[in-house]
C-alpha cells in the first residue's frame, strides 16, 4: 500500500514557538484593503515578503440571516436571500426555491424549469465575467492593464443584467422564484434579448483570452501559484469551478440533476494543475458551455404553467415535514446548499432551523493552505482565483 | 542683453524657469491626457464636463487636494516625511536641465544644440547620477510614514531601483561609447551628423533602445515594473500615508519622471530635435522633440493601461538574468562595432 506523506503547510502553524525573537512581521490585509474581495480580513505572518502563515477571519458581513430565516414562513425567504451572493442573486433564489419544493414534494412545471436553467446559466455567465474582471484587477492594478479587462467585462454583464430587468423588473432583488415556479412570464422580444447576448458572447470571450492569456505576463503570475491538489481540494470541501481546476470531475448539473438540466447535456470543464491558471481555464471553459447550453435550449422553452398546479403564495395550510432535509444546486461558485429542519413548534411553514452552505466559506478554507510560502503580491492572485464572495460567506 | 544670456547663470533663470514652468504643466494637463486616452481604450468617457473637453479637470483636482486636511501620522518621522514628496519633483526637473531640446545646423555644417539649460561636459553621468537618487525619496516616504504597507513598498522600490540602475547605467554607455562624448548635446550632435543611433547602429542600436526604455519604464515605476506602487496588493505603494497635494506631488513627479524618461531616451537614440535634412528654425527644434518624445509617452500609457503587472521576484529576475547581461554584451558589441568601423 502506498503511503503519502502530506506536504501541506501547516495552518496552525504556532508563531511563538516558531519565531521566538518575533522576527516576523503581522499585517492585517483587509477588512479595508482594495483587493480582498468585499471585507474580509487575512492575518499575514510575514519573513520578509514571503508569508509563514496565513489566518483568514471572515464574519465582517454577517447579517444573521439564517437566524432571520427561522421567524420567517418559505415564502418569505426566498426576497431576502438574494443578498448572500450578491454577484450572482439568482441563483440563490434557485436554491432556497429548489430546497423547498423538494422539502415539500412540490412539482415544478416543465416550462419554469426551462426558464430557470436559462437564469441560471446567464447567471453564471454575469458572475465570471465579474470574476475574470476582478482577477485581472489584482494581477494587473486598478490604474493599468487589469482595469482595462475589467471594463470590458462589466459592459458585457451590464447586458446581461438589462435581460433580468426585463424579465423580472429589478436588477439585484429580482424575487422571481416561488416555491413551485416563477413569478414573472417571459415578456416579448426577451428570447430575442438573450440570443443577442450570447450571440455577442461568443464574440467577447476570445477577445477576453487573448488579452488574458495572450498577455506572458498574466501567465507567469498565475501558472503554479496557489496550487490545490485534488485530496486537500476534497478534504476542503471546495466545489465548484475551484474543485474541477484541480482535475476532479464534479458538478452538480450533471451528478444530481436540478432544473431542466436532466433533460440537457452538460459538459464539464476540467482543468489539471490546480493552481490560479487552471481556475482560471474552467471558468474560462465555463462560459463556453454556458453560451451553448443556453443557445441549446432558448428556443425549446415549452408552453404551459408558469407555476405549479398549485401555486404556493401563501404557507397558509403548508406544513414543513419534521426532520432534515439538505437539497442543493450548483451556482456560479459550486455547490449551494440549503439545510432545512422542519417541525418547529412555532410556525409550521417556517424552518426550525436553517443552513446554507455557501461555496465561498470552503473556499475561504483553502486559503491558510494556499498563501504560504507565497509573496503578497501572490495573496490577491489567489484569493482572486478562488473567487470568494463575502456576502456569502458571512451570511 | 543678448551678450548677458552667455553667463550661466542669467541663462539658467531666464531659460530654466519657463522650461521648469513648461514641463509642470505638461506634468499636469498630461493626467488629463491619460484618464481621456485610458477612457477611449476603456469603454468610458472621461473627464468631459470642467471646462472644455474636462481641461479644467486638473486645476480642479488641485484645488481640491489643497483643501485636504495636512495630516501627519502620529509615529511618523516628521523631517523625512515632509521631505519625501518634495525631492523627486527636484529630482526630474534637475534631470531634464541637461537635455537640448532643439538645435540647428551652423554655418560650417555642424550641429548645433540649443535651448539646454546646462550644457554639461558629463551630461549622461548627471542624469544617471540623479536616476539613482530618485530612490531616497520613494524610501524615505516609505520609512518615515511609519505604516506596513509603505515600508514593503520602499522595500520594494530600493530593490527595483538599485537593480534597474545597473542596465540603465550600461545601456546610457553605448551611445557614449558609440559618440565619444558623455554630453547631452555632442551626442545629438554626432547623431544629426552620422544618423540616429537607433538605426545607425544596426540591432544594436534598436536594441539598446528598447534596453533603456524598458529599464526607464522600471526607474519611473511604470506597469508592468510598478510593483513599488502595487495599488491592488499594498494598497497605495509609499503614498498610502499622504494627501493632498503632498500625495499629489508624488503622482506628478510620476508624470514629469515618464515625461522626462522619454524626452532622454530621444536625446539619447532617437537623434533630440533633429529630423534629418529638414533645415528647421530654431523655434520649431522643440516641436520635433516633442513630437519624438511624445510618441514615447503614448506608448509608455498604452503599455500602462493593457499590460499587467509583474511579481517583484518575477521583476528582479528579469533584471538579473535578462537585462544586464544583454545590457553588458550591447555595450561590448557597440564597443567593437566602433572599433571596427572607426568611427570616434
Amino acid at each position: 500500500m502506498e503511503v503519502r506523506v502530506p506536504t501541506r503547510p501547516n495552518p496552525h502553524l504556532d508563531i511563538d514557538a516558531y519565531d521566538a525573537d518575533a522576527d516576523l512581521m503581522a499585517l492585517n490585509m483587509g477588512p479595508q484593503h482594495p483587493s480582498t474581495h468585499g471585507v474580509m480580513r487575512i492575518k499575514l505572518f510575514l519573513d520578509g515578503e514571503v508569508i509563514v502563515k496565513a489566518v483568514p477571519y471572515p464574519g465582517y458581513l454577517h447579517r444573521g440571516v439564517e437566524k432571520l430565516c427561522e421567524k420567517l414562513t418559505f415564502v418569505q425567504i426566498i426576497p431576502i436571500v438574494d443578498k448572500h451572493d450578491y454577484v450572482a442573486p439568482m441563483t440563490n433564489e434557485q436554491a432556497i426555491a429548489v430546497a423547498f419544493e423538494r422539502t415539500l414534494g412540490i412539482e415544478v412545471p416543465r416550462r419554469a424549469r426551462y426558464l430557470r436553467t436559462i437564469l441560471a446559466e446567464l447567471t453564471r455567465i454575469g458572475s465570471h465575467l465579474l470574476w475574470l474582471g476582478t482577477f485581472t484587477l489584482d494581477i494587473g492594478g486598478t490604474i493599468g492593464g487589469g482595469a482595462s479587462v475589467m471594463m470590458y467585462t462589466f459592459r458585457e454583464r451590464e447586458k446581461i443584467l438589462d435581460c433580468f430587468e426585463n424579465l423580472t423588473g429589478s436588477r439585484f432583488h429580482y424575487n422571481t422564484h416561488t416555491v413551485g415556479g416563477n413569478r414573472h412570464e417571459i415578456p416579448d422580444g426577451w428570447v430575442d434579448q438573450v440570443k443577442a447576448i450570447t450571440a455577442l458572447m461568443k464574440i467577447r470571450v476570445p477577445e477576453y483570452e487573448e488579452l488574458c492569456t495572450g498577455n506572458e505576463i498574466f501567465n507567469l503570475r498565475t501558472q503554479g501559484v496557489g496550487v490545490v491538489d485534488a485530496d486537500l481540494a476534497l478534504e476542503l470541501g471546495l466545489c465548484g469551478p475551484n474543485l474541477r481546476g484541480s482535475g476532479v470531475d464534479h458538478d452538480l448539473r450533471r451528478d444530481q440533476p436540478f432544473h431542466a438540466y436532466d433533460e440537457i447535456e452538460v459538459n464539464v470543464a476540467v482543468a489539471q494543475g490546480g493552481d490560479c491558471h487552471a481556475r482560471y481555464q474552467v471558468r474560462i471553459a465555463e462560459l463556453y458551455e454556458s453560451i451553448r447550453i443556453i443557445e441549446s435550449i432558448i428556443d425549446k422553452i415549452p408552453d404551459g404553467p408558469l407555476s405549479s398546479q398549485r401555486p404556493v403564495k401563501s404557507h397558509l395550510g403548508v406544513k414543513i415535514k419534521t426532520g432534515c432535509h439538505y437539497h442543493s444546486i450548483e451556482t456560479p461558485r459550486g455547490e449551494l446548499g440549503t439545510y432545512i429542519i422542519g417541525g418547529g413548534d412555532n410556525k409550521s411553514a417556517s424552518p426550525y432551523r436553517l443552513k446554507i452552505r455557501p461555496p465561498s466559506l470552503h473556499s475561504m478554507s483553502a486559503l491558510p493552505y494556499l498563501l504560504v510560502g507565497h509573496t503578497v503580491s501572490d495573496v490577491v492572485a489567489i484569493l482572486g482565483s478562488l473567487d470568494p464572495i463575502m456576502g456569502e460567506v458571512d451570511r | 542683453m543678448i551678450e548677458q544670456l552667455s553667463n550661466p547663470w542669467i541663462w539658467g533663470v531666464a531659460y530654466g524657469l519657463p522650461l521648469i514652468t513648461v514641463l509642470m504643466t505638461i506634468g499636469a494637463f498630461a493626467t488629463w491626457w491619460e484618464r481621456r486616452f485610458s477612457a477611449r481604450m476603456q469603454n468610458r468617457h472621461g473627464p468631459r464636463w470642467v471646462g472644455p473637453q474636462g481641461l479644467f479637470q486638473v486645476i480642479a483636482d488641485g484645488l481640491k487636494m489643497m483643501q485636504k486636511e495636512d495630516i501627519v501620522p502620529r509615529e511618523a518621522d516628521r523631517p523625512l516625511y515632509r521631505l519625501a514628496p518634495v525631492l523627486p519633483v527636484f529630482l526630474v526637473l534637475a534631470t531634464a536641465a541637461v537635455i537640448p531640446f532643439s538645435g540647428y545646423w551652423d554655418e560650417a555644417g555642424r550641429w548645433q544644440a540649443a535651448l539646454v539649460v546646462a550644457d554639461l561636459d558629463i551630461g549622461v553621468l548627471w542624469v544617471l547620477a540623479l536616476a539613482g537618487l530618485m530612490v531616497f525619496p520613494i524610501w524615505m516616504a516609505g520609512w518615515a510614514s511609519n505604516n506596513k504597507y509603505t515600508l514593503l513598498a520602499g522595500m520594494r522600490a530600493v530593490a527595483q531601483g538599485v537593480s534597474y540602475e545597473i542596465p540603465l547605467v550600461m545601456v546610457a554607455l553605448v551611445p557614449v561609447v558609440a559618440t565619444g562624448t558623455m554630453s547631452l548635446s555632442g551626442i545629438i550632435a554626432w547623431q544629426a551628423e552620422n544618423g540616429w543611433l537607433v538605426y545607425r547602429l544596426p540591432f544594436i542600436g534598436a536594441l539598446s533602445f528598447a534596453l533603456f526604455f524598458l529599464a526607464s519604464l522600471a526607474e519611473a515605476n511604470r506597469i508592468p515594473f510598478d510593483i513599488p506602487e502595487a495599488e491592488s496588493e499594498l494598497v497605495g505603494g509609499v503614498i498610502v500615508e499622504y494627501i493632498g497635494l503632498q500625495g499629489g506631488m508624488f503622482l506628478m513627479a510620476e508624470y514629469l519622471h515618464t515625461a522626462v524618461a522619454a524626452a532622454l531616451a530621444t536625446a539619447l537614440f532617437l537623434g533630440g530635435s533633429h529630423f534629418w535634412m529638414l533645415p528647421l528654425p530654431l523655434y520649431l527644434g522643440p516641436v520635433v522633440f516633442a513630437i519624438k518624445a511624445g510618441s514615447l509617452f503614448v506608448l509608455i500609457y498604452w503599455i500602462r493601461w493593457s499590460w499587467y503587472r509583474f511579481r517583484a521576484d518575477q521583476l528582479m529576475e528579469l533584471c538579473w538574468v535578462v537585462f544586464v547581461p544583454a545590457s553588458l554584451v550591447l555595450v561590448m558589441l557597440t564597443a567593437l562595432q566602433v572599433w571596427y568601423e572607426g568611427l570616434v
